[in-house]
């Protein structure tokens, strides 16, 4: 069974039509790199798979359960789904660990100290353990960005979605961010990123998805899309992402 | 800086930019001491000290003054403002609510009680509801009325500061919440507000200065000597000597709240400027 299956989606804001028809799947385990122009549509993909946005039409099934369906329970489906910003919307007024706890107390009912302890568990697989005690504000991009994640972690989620989870970093703070998410992948963690590194996406990535225009233009290994793309249109935008200097028309 | 041709030809700019500055100041400072001198000299000092620090008629303002008519202000301040803070919270709340009755409600009550002056709001509450509601009594006599009068006229200002504070919270951190699978209530309830709480402590701290003040009010809906405030009190007693020391004392009641109040605000303010 595919952890994720988007089926048909359609949306649109306004008379703004962002998604034309979107088909795709993240089977367990996979990890699927959306790549794609700014404008493509591929943040607004991601912020349907929890339904932070709400789509027009189309179906979005995530490990049997059809979220989209109009009975569902949005907070329930949205439990199981870990979301990782580009702004990492950590809580502010919160320290570290209480970032990591309220959300299990408030939501899954866990007592304060399995909250804690899964907190810590997870702090630690970032490593930013010793800013438990420390407000957000007081952390490098990077560091925040690490404790977002290891937050999405704390609800145990089936699936884990990042929407260019490093574009807000400083360059030399990237690489951190990176290093926690190949190390969550190759624990098997499903995961659908929306990303510009293309280095990370051929190597960590067993999909590339290639938006534009609202439609998914190309998709495949990496091996394929990334090393060689078929279509013209993704040729143009690797060619303008990979030599940004020379191809900058 | 003009360059039309009335401001006359170059070749007039004698005096240097910064000589001319310093002229200009001179005269200003001249102008400030001559208005200080020429009041110094036309006022009848005898008659001021008799009439604003008689110290005979300053003595029988004490200790009533403090006992009672500070005690009654900063009562009926602080309980209007605690109605006003919960009334404010919910009319906000109201005001942001996606069912547009609410909205509706909302957006009518802030305006009436906002565009109102707090003393039309207390004559109707004082000799209106009474007449329309034959034996409505709030509790705590006098205390309750003024709480509910005041409170509602304050939780109007007391609503817009708390709607600017919640849209003031960014959308992500609501979108973070909710990705965590919280409902809209408790994100509102655990991350928004008191984020925006925050935000509206300098300006919440200028409405409680402002509702000393407005508490004043109270007096149109008559006092005993055990229920003045502070300007009914020092009003009363300058009436009965015929001198206006006890005036002075009553305001200088209200300063010693409200100046720590507004340094309290300055205060926060500038520390909110730092953290952004």
């Amino acid at each position: 069974m595919s952890a994720v299956q988007i089926l048909g989606l359609h949306k649109s804001f306004g008379d703004l039509e962002v998604l034309r028809g979107i088909d795709a799947t993240v089977e367990s385990g996979e990890v699927v790199c959306v790549i794609g122009p700014s404008g493509s549509g591929k943040s607004t993909l991601l912020r349907c798979v929890n339904l932070l946005e709400q789509p027009n039409s189309g179906r979005i099934v995530v490990n049997g359960v059809e979220i989209t369906d109009p009975d569902c329970d949005i907070n329930a489906a949205r439990r199981r789904v870990g979301m990782v910003f580009q702004q990492f919307n950590l809580f502010q007024h919160l320290t570290v660990l209480d970032n990591l706890t309220i959300a299990q107390r408030k939501v899954l009912k866990r007592d304060k100290a399995d909250a804690e302890r899964t907190a810590m568990e997870n702090l630690e697989k970032v490593g930013v353990a010793d800013k438990a005690r420390a407000y957000p504000a007081t952390l490098s991009g990077g560091q925040q960005q690490r404790v977002a994640i290891a937050r999405a972690l704390s609800m145990g989620p089936e699936v884990m979605l990042f929407d260019e989870p490093t574009s807000a970093l400083d360059p030399e703070l990237v690489g951190e961010v990176l290093g926690v998410m190949r190390t969550l992948a190759t624990e098997g963690m499903t995961m659908l990123v929306v990303t510009h590194e293309m280095q990370f996406a051929r190597e960590v990535a067993d999909k590339v998805l290639f938006m534009d225009g609202g439609v998914v233009v190309e998709q495949g290994p990496p091996s394929r899309v990334i090393a060689a793309p078929q279509h013209e249109r993704t040729k143009t935008f690797l060619a303008r992402v990979l030599d940004p200097i020379n191809r900058s028309e | 800086m003009s360059h039309g041709q009335e401001a006359g030809p170059a070749p007039r700019a004698r005096l240097s930019p910064r000589k001319r500055q310093r002229i200009a100041r001179s005269a200003q400072y001249a102008i400030f001491a001559a208005a200080v001198l020429f009041i110094a000299l036309s006022a009848d000092w005898k008659a001021v000290v008799e009439n604003f620090a008689d110290l005979e008629v300053a003595k029988q303002a004490f200790p009533e003054l403090i006992t009672i008519a500070l005690k009654n202000t900063v009562i009926y301040t602080l309980s209007a403002y605690v109605v006003g803070f919960v009334l404010g919270l919910v009319v906000a709340l109201a005001r942001l609510s996606s069912i547009a009755v609410y909205r509706g409600f909302a957006l009518a009550y802030i305006e009436v009680f906002r565009g109102l002056p707090a003393l039309v709001v207390f004559l109707i509450f004082g000799f209106g509801l009474p007449v329309a509601f034959p034996g409505m009594k709030f509790p705590f006599d006098q205390y309750g009325t003024v709480a509910v009068a005041l409170g509602l006229v304050a939780s109007a200002y007391m609503a817009e500061t708390f709607r600017a504070g919640i849209q003031a919270v960014p959308r992500g951190q609501t979108e973070a919440a909710r990705s965590l699978g919280m409902s809209h209530t408790r994100a509102m309830v655990s991350i928004v507000i008191p984020q925006a709480l925050r935000i509206v402590i300098p300006p919440l701290t200028n409405e409680l200065i402002l509702l000393f003040k407005d508490s004043s009010l109270v007096f149109v809906l008559g006092v005993t000597s055990l229920t003045t405030e502070l300007s009914k009190f020092g009003g009363d007693l300058a009436t009965e000597y015929a001198d206006s020391t006890p005036l002075v004392l009553a305001g200088a009641a209200y300063l010693v709240i409200t100046l720590p109040l507004g340094y309290v605000v300055r205060r926060l303010e500038a520390k909110q400027q730092k953290a952004r």
